[in-house]
């Protein structure tokens, strides 16, 4: 993958999937996936405010045909509670990425102001090198990625997305475990 | 037993028995061995030792078949339980209710690559509907209450529950659950009566309307309400490979098999028809051919309990998620309201249509050329002389498709095959399995010589616990089907599909003496004239299985085709003859 490009296609769409918290319930999300024939662009997975649901954001590319399908082989899981399709317009999604980006005492200043720019933070320093945390959208992190470049980028770490509908309404409810 | 201290192994008896088993299929190994030895004592669970995992899979997948009730199978770790996975990823493409149950090494040496670790539980993950690990006996009830749900419920399938051999030897207190607890399964649908009044309005318009029946039809015991449903409409039907024998051959309304080597007249009357509606069929490529020149003009009706399959091949212009026969009983409702108020139906030119290719494309075949007894004569004359009341269970390819052809089906769960995965060497052990659940139904093994020598083994546990069922081996001398595409596609160059067990070769083996060796009766027909004769013998043998090598020739070929890669408009009658459908229609 590209670092510094991130293209949101016309066909990106965001899942929230609420799953029983057991042994082996991400593997076989994701192994649906693979055996359906469908590609996953980012999939993170943590538990929710009910200990026994977890949560997994799946962002995929595919058609709305496909999703429809892919939407009603993962119902067919049994471990699968629920499953929301999170409209774009309604809904905050932010990643984090950890970048370890070459600084020394010529450039340190400049990498600095482009962190300040960004509102990151630098979590970690060395005399060639810091360790930057940001957190956004995957449009922000792009750009931050790209004004950093230039200096070397050495490493970074992505969580994959996760995304909340906006509002007051919640779709985790206990009621799914009855 | 409840509240009764036990072994997890005692519980999983005990939990089978609770769970409505009655017979399981199996072979111990270390990993089960803790279960083996309660099952050894247990009564009202009659255990079947198979010789090969694969034939407790398809034994259960046979019974499961022939009953409707949950088939169960039991295997040790590793080998013994990657052994099963051919049958269990059989039973869940076709739908069959399956539990299998296997050792696994202890929780301790999980992860270690122990002696005979697997990791089953990943490895059939994509071939079950869902499957459990279970790593400690108290466990053991819940989880197999929940597998016995899960398989038989909604759209049945396969389970396997993995138990590690700490969870057998521990001990725990019993109790048969009452409660579920599965928050994420909803097996039962109800048709939205939206969709049914929608469903009748395009039946009420049609002019040239056909109901595609599948095995959904049997698998959900609604074969008298679609029967209800297809007389009220007035209008034709197919029945699917899987579907075959969920209404009765002999209804008027039957127009036979669709598909690649479906009749002339099924097939056309998909491909013209302005309303197809589905009930418990898949829309699978070997019906549809090219998927984006089947049925045309046609407005799909897709009813089905799993809403995954409405609109995964064929879009569905009217989804019904239900049981086949909340869906039949609820579209005849709604049509005799329809029909009571006003019908200005007229199928007479369809009908017309239908008969007309009816008559003039009958499914049938020609004389060998070899002078060698035509396969299909012994398959048409086993049908009719044995009967609608026996069960006929085939393996997979040309006599597979002949036995679907040629014998009548008139009720359901009579005609047991491997029909998604396409498993040869299914058919010894299933008919084993079905002979089990319906001892007093003859049942009929057709099997094929490729596929007779993957499985034949299961002829020893046949003999052994009385299990009198009969095989004919359509011998051929050869893999027919591959034989058969060799033929049409790859310029006649056989490429190793020769078997060298019919006329004129070494015969390696002799199926009449393999027969013998495991103790059946073994006989051999070579010649038409003694067909008859031949099967009238078998069926009086009853003490003990039969094997017939009916010895036959290996060039017949299984017609009407559809060739891959091309529209069903292009069915062949015979090598190069399509039916003329300019002036025909």
């Amino acid at each position: 993958m590209n670092t510094t490009e991130y293209v949101m296609s016309p066909n990106t769409q965001t899942l929230s999937v609420l799953v029983e918290n057991k042994p082996g319930v991400l593997t076989r999300v994701s192994a649906l996936f693979a055996r359906r024939g469908y590609n996953i662009s980012s999939l993170a997975v943590g538990p929710t405010e009910h200990p026994e649901i977890s949560r997994i954001t799946v962002i995929i590319d595919v058609d709305q045909r496909s999703l429809e399908q892919i939407t009603k082989q993962l119902n067919k899981l049994v471990n699968v509670l629920k499953i929301v399709q999170l409209d774009p317009r309604q809904t905050v999604q932010r990643e984090l990425i950890l970048i370890k980006v070459s600084a020394d005492n010529t450039s340190r200043t400049s990498v600095l102001e482009i962190v300040q720019m960004f509102r990151a933070k630098v979590v970690d320093a060395a005399a060639d090198a810091v360790t930057i945390e940001a957190t956004g959208t995957q449009d922000k992190l792009a750009a931050l990625l790209g004004m950093l470049e230039e200096f070397g980028i050495r490493e970074i770490v992505k969580s994959g997305e996760v995304a909340i509908g906006r509002g007051g309404r919640a779709i985790t409810d206990r009621s799914l475990l009855s | 037993m409840t509240g009764q201290q036990m072994t997890g192994a005692e519980a999983l008896v005990e939990s089978l028995k609770h769970a409505g088993a009655e017979v399981v299929f199996g072979l111990p190994g270390g990993a089960i061995l803790p279960t083996y030895d309660p099952l050894m004592d247990a009564v009202g669970l009659r255990h079947i030792l198979v010789r090969h995992e694969q034939g407790a899979g398809h034994a259960a997948s046979g019974y499961a078949h022939a009953t409707g009730k949950v088939g169960v199978c039991l295997a040790t770790s590793g080998p013994g339980a990657t052994n099963l996975i051919t049958a269990i990823a059989d039973a869940q493409m076709d739908s069959i209710p399956l539990v299998a149950i296997t050792g696994q090494v202890a929780s301790t040496f999980i992860g270690t690559d122990a002696f005979q670790e697997a990791d089953i539980v990943g490895m059939t993950m994509p071939v079950t509907k869902h499957n459990f690990l279970v790593t400690d006996a108290a466990d053991v009830p819940k989880v197999i209450k929940q597998a016995f749900h899960i398989a038989s419920t909604g759209r049945p399938g396969a389970v396997l529950v993995d138990v590690t051999k700490d969870a057998q030897m521990g001990m725990t207190e019993f109790a048969w659950p009452q409660t579920l607890d599965l928050p994420g399964y909803r097996p039962d649908p109800r048709p939205h009566n939206k969709q049914i009044r929608e469903a009748a309005s395009l039946l009420m318009a049609a002019e040239r309307p056909v109901f595609l029946l599948g095995g959904g039809v049997i698998r959900g015991g609604a074969s008298q309400e679609v029967t209800e449903l297809i007389d009220v409409s007035g209008a034709p039907f197919a029945t699917t490979l899987m579907g075959r024998g969920a209404l009765p051959d002999s209804h008027p309304s039957h127009l036979g098999m669709p598909g690649m080597h479906g009749s002339v007249s099924a097939v056309s009357a998909l491909q013209r028809s302005d309303v197809l509606v589905a009930i418990g069929a898949r829309f699978d490529d070997r019906v549809t051919g090219v998927l984006e020149s089947f049925a045309p003009n046609a407005k799909i009706v897709h009813a089905d309990i799993d809403p995954a399959e409405i609109s995964k091949n064929r879009t569905a212009d009217v989804p019904i998620v239900g049981q086949a026969g909340d869906v039949a009983t609820a579209l005849s409702a709604e049509l005799r309201e329809r029909i009571a108020a006003g019908d200005t139906r007229e199928y007479e030119s369809w009908w017309h249509t239908l008969n007309m290719l009816r008559q003039k494309y009958p499914l049938g075949w020609t004389a060998t050329e070899d002078g060698f007894t035509a396969p299909q004569k012994v398959i048409s004359r086993i049908g009719e002389i044995s009967g609608p009341e026996s069960i006929y269970v085939a393996g997979v390819g040309q006599h597979q498709m002949w036995s679907a052809q040629f014998i009548e089906y008139e009720n359901p769960c009579t005609w047991i095959n491997s029909g998604g995965l396409g498993t040869m060497g299914y058919a010894v052990p299933a008919a084993m399995g079905a002979k089990v659940g319906q001892p007093d139904r003859a049942v009929w093994c057709i099997d094929g010589d490729g596929c007779f020598q993957m499985t034949n083994q299961e002829l020893a546990t046949c003999v052994i616990n009385n299990i009198p069922i009969k095989v004919a081996v359509i011998n051929n001398s050869s893999l027919g089907m591959v034989r058969q595409w060799q033929n049409l596609f790859y310029n006649q160059r056989y490429s190793n599909t020769d078997l060298n067990t019919g006329h004129g070769t070494s015969r390696v083996p002799d199926f009449v003496k393999l027969a013998e060796a495991y103790g059946c009766v073994g006989l051999r027909c070579e010649r038409d004239e003694d067909i008859d004769a031949t099967i009238a013998q078998a069926m009086e043998i009853n003490d003990r299985p039969v094997v017939v090598d009916f010895t036959v020739s290996a060039d017949a070929m299984v017609w009407p085709m559809v060739p891959t890669g091309v529209s069903n408009d292009e069915i062949q009658i015979a090598q190069g003859m399509s039916p003329e459908w300019e002036r025909d229609i």
